[in-house]
């Protein structure tokens, strides 16, 4: 059996190699705030208040170019509203823990932590604690993700742009589910999603990165029902 | 108001975080429901990958020669059979720096 201690540890390291987008995405995210003219402790209390990447950059760029607050934080909640979805898959090995340890450990679900501990705890079903593989995962991208904004924000953006880091974005998505593509149910609902997104591309709201996945969700639901 | 703004956003994510996990109960969820959730990781994902390969920084369609498209391809054979995280990103950015840095110059 794992210690806690050893679990959690497992967490940090499944995240490691998502640093690589990770920290260039969260130095971009703090020296654009910058450059569209926010004062530093605003741009870093985004990353701590939203700490939600994409989000960020885009609640900045919004208010900057004028935009009423309601459309920021409109926008912000459509971007981030996916965490409901890993929030629902995550609830199954959360469910034995406490009310205030559940509201603590929710601050700490992104992307990465959510897909790298579902992974995990799913091929290690009788784990006794998974919480702190959870917490692992998600406790390491915060503090990645708070120094790379702080970073950004007092260096500027310190890394070429002729890098095209911005790449290292979808290539850890695609990273996480790669090995999925050996299922074709898998593969069909992930078809549905890529192209519901790249469709609904412009709508309003960035709303394809919630309106994708809900279509896509729908195609497996109805897919299921056929495989009966 | 620009501090109110970061506020509320932050609440309104906290929330969409916290939701699922510490204010509903999963006796709610239908066994349907639950076998759908297997999906959420292939459905969410797919959504951030397509644009950011696809699409340039102006919203419109890449070129069917953008090197994106061939560093995901190799990235993509490279995860596939090496099941690990760390050689598909590595080997999609590698792959994109020699087209952009070495054949494209």
């Amino acid at each position: 059996m794992l210690s806690k201690s050893k679990i959690f540890f497992k967490g940090i390291v499944a995240v490691l190699p998502h640093m690589l987008s990770v920290i260039p995405f969260g130095i971009i995210t703090g020296a654009i705030g910058i450059e569209l003219g926010f004062d530093p402790i605003l741009v870093y209390a985004t990353s701590l208040i939203i700490f939600g990447g994409a989000s960020q950059i885009i609640f900045m760029q919004l208010l900057s170019g004028g935009a009423s607050s309601l459309v920021a934080i409109t926008s912000v909640g459509v971007i981030n509203s996916r965490h409901l979805l890993y929030g629902a898959v995550l609830s199954e090995y959360l469910e034995k823990l406490s009310f205030i340890k559940k509201l603590f450990i929710s601050y700490f679900i992104v992307d990465q932590g959510f897909a790298e501990s579902n992974k995990y705890i799913k091929q290690n079903k009788n784990l006794s604690n998974p919480h702190y593989y959870v917490l692992g995962t998600g406790v390491t991208l915060w503090f990645c993700w708070q120094l790379s904004t702080i970073s950004g924000i007092i260096l500027g953006s310190f890394i070429p742009e002729e890098l095209g880091l911005k790449f290292a974005i979808p290539l850890t998505f695609l990273a996480i589910i790669v090995n999925d593509l050996r299922k074709l149910d898998h593969v069909f609902v992930m078809l549905v999603s890529g192209f519901a997104s790249l469709i609904l591309f412009n709508a309003p709201f960035k709303s394809y990165i919630i309106v994708s996945p809900i279509v896509a969700l729908i195609a497996a639901f109805i897919m299921l029902r056929f495989k009966k | 108001m620009t501090w109110f703004s970061i506020i509320v956003s932050g609440i309104v994510t906290y929330f969409s975080r916290m939701a699922m996990v510490a204010l509903i109960d999963r006796e709610m969820l239908g066994t349907k429901v639950k076998e759908v959730l297997n999906y959420v990781p292939s459905a969410v994902f797919p959504a951030i990958i397509f644009p950011g390969i696809f699409f340039n920084d102006f919203g419109s369609f890449v070129e069917i020669t953008d090197p994106k498209i061939y560093g995901a391809i190799v990235a993509l054979v490279v995860g596939f059979y090496s099941r690990s995280v760390i050689a598909t990103i590595v080997s999609g950015l590698l792959s994109y720096w020699f087209i952009i840095f070495f054949l494209l110059r």
